[in-house]
């Protein structure tokens, strides 16, 4: 079944950090929609076409996202020709992510590569000569998405759901079994086994969608400031993690000023790496706003390492000042040089020497570890690292909610259905979709019917 | 040479239907059967209805159709299966008498001035130039007509099996159609094989029935149609049916039957139906089971005649007698008859529009089993739609096409023709998407209009119809509106045992609670001189219909608010004559498929397998255009 024409929603801007990045929104609740989650002067359904707002958008819990100016176009008088608003937010990635996420939170959709150029076409905002420009875009993003689905099937996601569809048809199955072959001589399913049946499958579901938050780390990557004070081997510890000289190392300490990001995948999992300036009481000016700038960095990170050397041990000081800046859980303590000292030291997390590679397996053991923080996956779990997937996985939570509530109510099979076949639907959407004639090959196959 | 409106070929559930719709709608038709007491026959089971069946005859009735009535009138059993479940799915049941069913059935097309019964065994299709012109029997004459609806049921080039003995034959005892399936090929239709199967009938006095477990029909039992006088109803006697059971003993006797069963030995290459497979069949893919329900039906008053529902067999006679005979209350029960397989011709429903009209020959359509199905509800189905098609292109007053979010029909036509079939295709409730809504209290409301128009239903049923309808709405307002106040109802709540209420609420709202009735609601009101409660109290139809809007008012919502979803795609029409195998962006199996199926709509062409939804996207592209 073709997905109704909703409201949905894309970043506009090619991915990657620019000046700014613009969230489209399209569909007849897209006034609606940005009015949940902005906060501004006047209401975004009560503007007029072609008027800019400034404003801010808030999270679940009213915690700002970020300022932003939101444009507004009525329908017909916009790209798709429907009404559709632009969200102009920072170019933080993270910033725009959050966005798109809180809209689909909302009921928003996320949009089909090239939705909105279809769309355009479909409402007679391109003429005749960008028919075939069109199709193309269809047709390459059906090629995107393929290979996506072609990776996504031979990934752990997709069988996971495929197994969560094989316990939906047969939950339907018991269901239907009920209704269409009543005057059979088979036993049916009782409702205590069907609602824990229900509930079985949502709470996979539930775990999938706690994956969530695992799969954005595996997509986004981790955020990792190197900091501690000068000298302490910060830099040789970035270049030995890229296997290459990167940053310049110098016994002088103060020798990074400005702050050097480079990124390395370990294990699967992309660590976006931070060389700071080291923190200490200066005059210089330069060095000075190099720490201003190391402050920064390590509130915006998801793990801080701590870096120590054995000649002064781990300072209990800058580790207080440290905690002022971030949480405590987010650090580890480590100390560098071990290859200088017979006495490997106390009061780290990890002992390493970014010289000569002792303990830096260790790190990274630890780095992991940190960076999954309470979850318990494997790598053999299943994972949901896409915001769509992960949409129609709550929708379908929210369906088979409403079929155990059904269920409980004792209301008959044919109520419980609706629900059911909803979910299977939207799962379907991951996977290819659950058809009647799938339902009743199963009951077929399982169940002796025909009088 | 007299040149007729429509030619209906067989007299068949599908053929009744056909020929009495097209009579009714004013054209002149020629009926041909082989043999006219054989009109509406019920090869098979004697039962009317049944899950999703009993929904079929009752859209069947509201447009005009003539199974409900003829039903009602020959029924000697009666029951409402499902009835512990919600209103979507009760669904009627009879048992009838075959004898006066079938000659109900030629009473009824009799009645028709303009039918013309015509003795022939019709052999071929005539037709020119993409168009039919009518048929040619075997006796070498030709038939003209502007429309033909073939509906010859399983006669083509029949083949019944007991054993490994064949005889050629559509039904026991009447010879099979040669010839039409040769002459469509020559027209350039595809055809395939299917199966289906019968039981062995048994004398009813040679039973021991004092051992056998009884099942009544239903204590106040419930017509089909509309048009039924309810003080008459029911017009028969009513009987019984009895339940007995297989045994290990008796799956062992059949077991020895095996190497002469024509299904086993690979002698039967049509598909037969998985929902109703023979009693060999069962043993082998169940065989943890140790005994199988059987129903011993009665064929009809004064029948000697029982129809042993369960145990369809093409396993030699001997071996059906050996085992009958080893079977509870059976032990020296007399087989009249053997059960029997019958593998038949059909022609790939994907060949036929939503109209019924074949995409290779205009004027030409199939009903029933030609189209892949099985059961008497589905064929009437078909033929009835065919008939309103074949009568509207006649009279060029354009077509009938009902959508799968308003009857089972349209469930039914679609999912031929769009999806095709390799099994004898037979009606579930699970095959609706939108079953809350189709079901057989609201036939009415949802098919009436068409039978109206198409001028099935006199003016006065229809104006009595609506003003049914309007009370219903009416109806359903007051009770949004109307509020109770704690203080004068909660004394009614605790006289029954349930929680009151705070303050105010609507009656809308208690009739949720799955513990009240309307009824019970509205005679709470208390309010004599209220008019419209009156109404509503004194009709038990709009009683029914405002309470189960009301009680499952949340999900009805949510499936209308599906259809609407997928309305945009349903009201999207693609033409017949869009060129697929030219629009190269479409994958190959989706263009492939579309060029087949030759969808009517984008909503129809989603529904085909193997067509993407990046199909979709573009052939929407390239409609825009
Ligand atoms: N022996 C030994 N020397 C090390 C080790 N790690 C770093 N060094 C030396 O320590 C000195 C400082 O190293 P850097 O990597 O520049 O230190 P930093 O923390 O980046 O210093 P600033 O950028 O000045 O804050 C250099 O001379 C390195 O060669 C180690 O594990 N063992
Ligand atoms: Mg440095």
């Amino acid at each position: 079944m073709i997905k109704n024409e909703d409201t949905i929603t894309a970043i506009a801007t090619p991915n990657g950090t620019g000046a700014i990045a613009i969230i489209r929104i399209s569909g007849d609740k897209s006034f609606e929609n940005a009015d949940k989650i902005f906060t501004g002067r006047i209401k975004i359904c009560e503007a007029k076409t072609h008027t800019i707002h400034y404003g801010k958008i808030l999270g679940k819990d009213k915690e700002l996202i970020d300022d932003v100016m939101i444009s507004v176009f009525i329908a017909p008088h916009s790209y798709t020709g429907e009404d559709s608003v632009e969200i102009s937010a920072h170019g933080n990635p993270f910033v725009a992510k959050k966005i798109i996420e809180l809209l689909v939170e909302n009921g928003v959709r996320l949009a089909e590569p090239g939705e909105f150029t279809k769309r355009a076409f479909l409402n007679g905002k391109l003429d005749l000569s960008q028919a075939e420009a069109v199709v193309d875009v269809i047709n390459s993003s059906a090629d995107a998405a393929l290979r996506g689905a072609r990776n996504q099937l031979d990934g752990l996601l997709s069988k996971k759901v495929t197994e969560l569809r094989t316990l939906l048809v047969n939950t339907s199955s018991l269901v239907e079994l009920e209704l269409d072959f009543a005057e059979e001589d088979i036993e049916f399913v009782d409702r205590k086994e069907l609602i824990s049946r229900i509930e079985k499958i949502i709470s996979e579901i539930s775990l999938l969608l706690k994956s969530y938050e695992f799969g954005k780390i595996i997509r986004d990557g981790v955020n990792v400031a190197l900091v501690g004070k000068p000298n302490v081997g910060k830099s040789s510890l970035l270049n030995y993690l890229l296997k290459e000289s990167r940053a310049i190392v110098s016994e002088i300490p103060g020798t990074t000023r400005d702050i050097i990001r480079e990124e390395v995948t370990i294990g699967g999992i992309l660590f976006r790496l931070f060389d700071t300036a080291g923190i200490r009481p200066s005059d210089d000016a330069i060095e000075k706003e190099g720490i201003t700038r190391s402050k920064e960095a390590i509130k915006n990170s998801d793990l801080v390492i701590f870096l120590n050397d054995v000649e002064n041990g781990v300072s209990q000081g800058m580790y207080n000042q440290l905690c002022e800046l971030t949480e405590p859980k987010k650090i580890i303590t480590v100390l560098n040089k071990v290859d200088l000292s017979k006495n490997p030291g106390i009061g780290a997390d990890v002992y390493i020497s970014a010289k000569t590679g002792y303990g830096i397996n260790n790190l990274l053991e630890e780095l992991k570890e940190k960076s999954f923080g309470d979850s318990t996956y494997s790598e053999k779990s299943a994972i949901v690292s896409n915001v769509r997937h992960f949409d129609c996985l709550r929708k379908a939570k929210e369906n088979l909610l409403k079929a155990k509530q059904s269920a409980e109510q004792s209301l008959s099979g044919e109520f419980v259905s609706v629900d059911l076949r909803n979910a299977e639907s939207v799962l379907g959407e991951i996977i290819g979709e659950v058809t009647s004639e799938d339902i009743l090959n199963n009951i077929f196959s399982k169940f002796c019917i025909g009088k | 040479m007299k040149e007729y409106d429509v030619i209906v070929i067989g007299g068949g559930h599908a053929g009744v239907e056909a020929a009495c719709i097209a009579a009714k709608m004013g054209c002149s038709v020629a009926l041909t059967t082989m043999d006219k007491n054989a009109m509406g026959r019920m090869s098979c089971n004697p039962a009317i209805g049944g899950t999703a069946k009993g929904h079929l005859v009752h859209e069947i009735d509201a447009l005009g159709g003539v199974m409900g009535q003829i039903s009602d009138r020959t029924g000697i059993q009666f029951r409402m299966l499902n009835k512990s479940k919600g209103p979507a799915v009760w669904s009627s049941r009879c048992q009838s008498d075959r004898e006066l069913y079938s000659k109900e059935a030629l009473r009824v097309v009799e009645s028709h001035a303009n039918i013309e019964i015509v003795n022939a065994s019709v052999n071929g299709v005539l037709a020119e130039n993409g168009k039919v012109k009518g048929v040619t029997t075997s006796e070498g004459k030709e038939i003209l007509s502007k429309a033909v609806v073939l509906s010859s049921g399983t006669f083509l080039n029949g083949l019944m099996y007991t054993g490994l003995k064949s005889v050629s034959g559509g039904r026991y005892g009447e010879p099979p159609a040669r010839g039409i399936t040769e002459s469509l090929i020559e027209l350039g239709f595809e055809s395939g094989r299917l199966k289906t199967g019968t039981p062995p009938r048994l004398r009813k006095s040679s039973i021991d029935w004092s051992v056998l477990e009884v099942q009544p029909g239903d204590i106040d039992p419930k017509p089909f149609s509309l048009r039924t006088d309810k003080s008459q109803f029911p017009f028969l006697p009513q009987m019984n049916c009895h339940i007995t059971y297989t045994s290990p003993q008796v799956h062992d006797i059949l077991r020895k039957g095996f190497d002469n069963s024509p299904l086993f030995t690979g002698v039967i290459k049509g598909v037969g139906p998985r929902y109703c497979p023979s009693i060999e069949d069962k043993i082998v893919r169940f065989s943890e089971r140790t005994q199988h329900q059987l129903f011993l039906e009665p064929e009809g008053l004064d029948s000697d005649l029982i129809y042993v529902n369960g145990f369809s067999t093409s396993l030699p006679a001997d071996i059906q007698l050996e085992a009958i005979n080893s079977i509870k209350g059976l032990e020296k029960a007399e087989m009249v008859r053997p059960g029997y397989a019958v593998e038949y011709d059909f022609f790939p429903p994907h060949q036929v529009d939503l109209t019924l009209e074949t995409k290779l020959i205009q004027g030409l359509y199939f009903a029933g089993q030609i189209n892949g199905t099985s059961g008497y509800e589905e064929a009437a189905a078909q033929g009835l739609i065919a008939g309103i098609n074949a009568a509207l292109k006649v009279k060029n007053e354009g077509e009938l096409v009902l959508k799968r979010s308003e009857s089972y029909i349209g469930v039914l036509i679609d999912d031929l023709v769009t999806k095709s079939t390799e099994e004898p295709y037979r009606m579930f409730t699970s095959r609706a998407e939108h079953r809350l809504l189709l079901r057989q209290d609201n036939c009415d409301r949802r098919l009436l209009k068409y039978g109206h128009k198409i001028g099935a239903i006199p003016d006065e049923m229809y104006a009595e119809f609506e003003r049914k309808e309007k009370l219903i709405l009416d109806g359903i307002a007051f009770c949004n509106n109307k509020k109770f106040h704690a203080r004068d109802i909660n004394p009614f709540f605790e006289s029954k045992g349930q929680p009151g209420i705070d303050s105010t609420e609507t009656i809308s709202k208690l009739c949720k609670r799955p513990e009240m009735t309307l009824k019970e609601l509205l005679e709470a009101v208390k309010d004599d001189s209220n008019e419209i409660i009156k109404e509503i109290l004194s009709n038990q139809l709009v009683l029914e219909q405002i309470e189960i809007e009301l009680k499952y008012e949340g999900y009805i919502k949510r499936q209308y608010e599906a259809v609407e979803r997928t309305d945009r795609y349903e009201n999207t029409n693609i033409p017949l004559s869009f060129n697929y195998l030219s629009l190269k962006p479409l994958s190959t199996e989706g263009r492939e498929k579309l060029n087949k199926v030759k969808p009517r709509s984008i909503g129809q062409a989603s529904r085909i397998s193997g067509v993407t939804p990046s199909d979709i996207s573009i052939l929407l592209v390239y409609l825009k255009n």
